[in-house]
């Protein structure tokens, strides 16, 4: 299975969730909430659904709602975090 | 597509009122203030009056799919529609197409009444609208990744996206309008229902009221419910596809479309300085009783709906100016309703239009295109012409056809039928 990256968990939320121009997902956005980037609990749900088909990354919906954030994401699923591109 | 009823939430409108507006500043007239419009034949007001007074039909082969191997190929399509050009990045993957549009229909009426959730109360603008079907097409894909994919590629989004009072919750998020809303199901009738409807929470002393309906369903799985009713023309040329009230008519042509229409508490619409296209005068809605089997349809339900819409105006046969027409397009049902108007109006005596030769039948968003050509009509001095009609003589209509008829329209009579029984009338008149 592929390692997770924070540019691959951007490329997800951007293809299940779409994405404006009021909180993009450039620069370092690790550290911020999933709600705080505009993601209500289903796209953070179907987030999640994509990585255990994609990535075999099971993750329960407690660790990704609430104050979840891209990086404890990342952590879970033992991946180290790099800025996106 | 067979389920009915409503689907209600928030708090109720009478505790709005008491909360917070005094009993006496409720006019208990409900006027429009806002429309938005979106048409096969025109995206926006503006575009489709001009379209549909200069009788230019949004009819035509369908291109959203390849109806090559069904029985029925003609639609009344929005053409050039970009979701992008209009909507946030969001709400792209959770909506559906009709979503969309009613989104789109929203933000116009909303900057036509020039009305913002921020200068009005938490609770103070409510929404109802009507579907006849819910999302079908965003359902549709789902339902294919499910049997060729795996349920783990079924959207999250389908749980809302295709539920019929989705519209009505979208435009409620989108602009934060949390009064009382809801959405009314009684197929191509819920759209006056929900005009309706939504002139009670006014009248309950809520100051406004996002209303009217956006529906479609131009999808395979949509397209195959709608085919199999029988009724659905099978002409392939979009010039006698369409043609109620006509000798040759032969069924319907669906489309996908509608308008969202604001309704304002009169004093709180004057209270702002707002400007109005008409009032709600009066409503009524009637249900059929079980037809026997082969014996024609009866015009007694859709009789009874306009009279008692009518009496609810005030109004008597002879105010009304122009009569909106369901045209159905199906033999049986144009009788049954050229029965009713002659029944109730007398032969020929009240031009009647049906501007939805241009886009189809449009579910629930008919109703309420119709009342804003209605209120276009009231404005202009103009009625619209149905296209492609020769008038059976045998109904005893004054229909209007060829050109658009200038006629000074104080009051305005809008009939919607819905699939097994349905019958709304609505009167909506000049600005008082």
């Amino acid at each position: 299975m592929k390692p997770l990256t924070l540019a691959d968990l951007a490329a997800i939320l951007r293809e299940v969730a779409g994405e404006d121009e009021t909180t993009p997902l450039e620069g370092d956005f690790a550290d911020v909430p999933f709600s705080d980037l505009g993601y209500d609990s289903i796209a953070v749900l179907e987030m999640a659904a994509r990585l255990s088909r994609d990535y075999g990354v099971h993750l329960s919906d407690d660790d990704v709602l609430g104050p979840a954030t891209p990086r404890q994401v990342l952590e879970l699923a033992g991946s180290e975090t790099e800025p996106a591109p | 597509m067979t389920a009915t009823g409503t689907f209600e939430t928030g708090v109720n409108a009478a505790e709005v009122h008491g909360a917070r507006r005094d009993e006496a500043a409720a006019s208990g007239t409900t006027v429009i203030t806002g429309i938005g419009v979106v048409a096969p034949n025109g995206l926006g007001v503006a575009d489709y009056w001009a379209a549909t007074l200069e009788g230019r039909s949004g009819i035509g082969r369908i291109t959203r799919f390849d109806p090559a191997r069904y029985p029925v190929r003609l639609a009344g399509e929005i053409s050039g529609f970009v979701p992008a050009d209009h909507l946030p990045g969001r709400l792209i993957p959770q909506t559906d197409h009709m979503t969309r549009l009613a989104l789109v229909a929203a933000d116009e009426a909303l900057r036509d009444a020039g009305l913002r959730q921020d200068a009005q109360p938490e609770y103070g603008v409510g929404v109802v609208t009507a579907a006849g079907a819910g999302g079908f097409e965003f359902g549709h894909r789902e339902l294919e990744k499910l049997w060729r994919d795996g349920p783990e590629h079924v959207s999250a989004y389908q749980s809302f996206a295709w539920f019929y009072a989705v519209n009505t919750g979208q435009i409620s998020i989108r602009h934060g309008f949390r009064g009382p809303s809801g959405v009314l199901v009684s197929d191509q009738a819920g759209g006056l229902d929900a005009i309706a409807q939504a002139r009670r929470h006014v009248r309950g002393g809520l100051p406004a009221v996002v209303t009217g309906a956006v529906d479609g369903s131009l999808c395979p799985w949509g397209w195959v419910a709608q085919v199999s009713t029988g009724q659905l023309s099978r002409a392939t040329d979009p010039a006698s596809a369409y043609r109620p009230f006509d000798a040759d008519a032969s069924g319907f042509v669906p489309g996908e479309g509608g308008a969202i229409l604001i309704a304002e508490d009169a004093a709180a619409a004057a209270a702002r300085g707002a400007r109005v296209h008409g009032r709600v005068l009066g409503y009524a809605a009637t249900f059929d009783r079980r037809p026997r089997p082969g014996a024609p349809t009866s015009p007694f339900g859709l009789r009874r709906a306009i009279e008692l819409a009518l009496a609810d105006a005030g109004r008597a046969p002879g105010d009304i100016d122009v009569i909106f027409a369901d045209g159905a397009g199906v033999p049986d049902l144009d009788r049954a309703e050229a029965q009713a108007l002659a029944a109730v109006f007398g032969p020929r005596s009240v031009p009647v239009c049906v501007p939805k030769t241009m886009t189809g039948r449009l579910c629930a968003g008919a109703g309420p295109l119709d009342v804003a050509a209605a209120l276009l009509s009231i404005r202009d001095g103009l009625v619209p012409p149905a296209v492609h009609v020769r008038p059976d003589p045998g109904h005893r209509l004054d229909l209007v056809t060829g050109e658009p008829r200038p006629l000074r329209v104080r009051n305005a009579l809008v009939v919607a039928r819905g699939a097994r029984g349905f019958n709304s009338a609505i009167v909506v008149g000049a600005p008082a």
